[in-house]
């Protein structure tokens, strides 16, 4: 009887356990992609700022509302623009930030294709 | 020619790079959110810090007059600074001032009052901080000119007599 109670309790709380930590691990990786604004260069994350505790508390509660990680990017982005991710989405603003690299790296490997064809 | 057009396109580059690099070095590396007018009142849940009541922000920002959201704490500096002129603008019938007490406790918030004064129509009580980031504030002070639920101009960092003087031509 005392076994099978224990086993009751065990299979109530796994799951709550399990909820919280995917919770935890999800505020994790959202704060440490959202730039601290007061102590700038430093995430959320790595943040003690009064501004970067106020934001975690913010996350948390979007977790628990329900939002999922692109939401809660999209909801920072709305009140302090794309400079608050480390990650910046694909849109007007930063089409040349994401383009620059493989342009360069076509116009090098063209360089380099044309080089190889003439010798 | 060909000859000549390498070592010169070589030249243009590194002359745009310093270029770029050297404008880039005259800009403030702090980055402030931009201050563009236009967005809507934050429809949130607040609690007000007189009655504990909780309401929508919708609810205060209700009339089609103007409104000036101050957001202020008994531990900043620059609010002190400040005080003087939201005491005079509060004296505008025109205007109601409205505070965000952030993250501060009541004790010292109503001391901070009572020895400066209360230039406050309505106080929201955010002792989290929560309630500014709705607001796309990330600090104090930091105010809104707030009319038809629009927010029209942001002020960041203490009010000072021009910011007063332009708060006053917008609610004439």
């Amino acid at each position: 009887m005392k076994i099978s109670k224990f086993f009751l309790i065990i299979l109530f709380i796994l799951p709550v356990n399990t909820l919280k930590a995917d919770n935890e691990a999800l505020k994790n990786k959202i704060t440490k992609n959202l730039r601290c604004l007061i102590c700038q260069g430093q995430s959320v994350y790595d943040s003690d700022s009064e501004f970067a505790n106020s934001l975690k508390i913010v996350v948390d509660n979007k977790i628990n509302e329900g939002l999922s990680e692109k939401q809660i990017y999209y909801y920072f982005q709305s009140k302090y623009g794309d400079w608050i991710l480390y990650d910046p989405s694909f849109n007007k603003n930063t089409y040349f930030l994401w383009l620059l690299p493989l342009l360069i790296f076509f116009i090098g490997g063209a360089i380099i294709f044309n080089k190889i064809l003439k010798k | 020619m060909k000859n000549k057009l390498i070592p010169l396109s070589i030249v243009l580059v590194f002359i745009t790079i310093f270029i770029i690099f050297y404008k880039g070095l005259q800009n403030t590396n702090i980055y402030t959110p931009n201050t563009k007018s236009g967005f809507e009142v934050p429809s949130v849940s607040v609690k007000l810090f007189n009655s504990n009541e909780i309401v929508n922000t919708l609810e205060i920002f209700s009339s089609d007059k103007f409104y000036l959201l101050n957001i202020w704490s008994s531990w900043c500096v620059p609010c002190r600074q400040e005080h003087s002129i939201l005491m005079e603008l509060t004296k505008n019938d025109n205007l109601k001032v409205i505070g965000i007490n952030y993250k501060d406790t009541k004790k010292n918030a109503n001391n901070f009052l009572k020895e400066l004064g209360n230039p406050y129509n309505n106080i929201i009580f955010d002792n989290e901080g929560t309630n500014a980031i709705e607001w796309g504030a990330y600090g104090v002070p930091e105010s809104f000119l707030i009319n038809n639920n629009k927010i029209i101009k942001k002020y960041t960092g203490p009010l000072n007599k021009g910011s007063m003087e332009e708060i006053k031509s917008f609610i004439k």
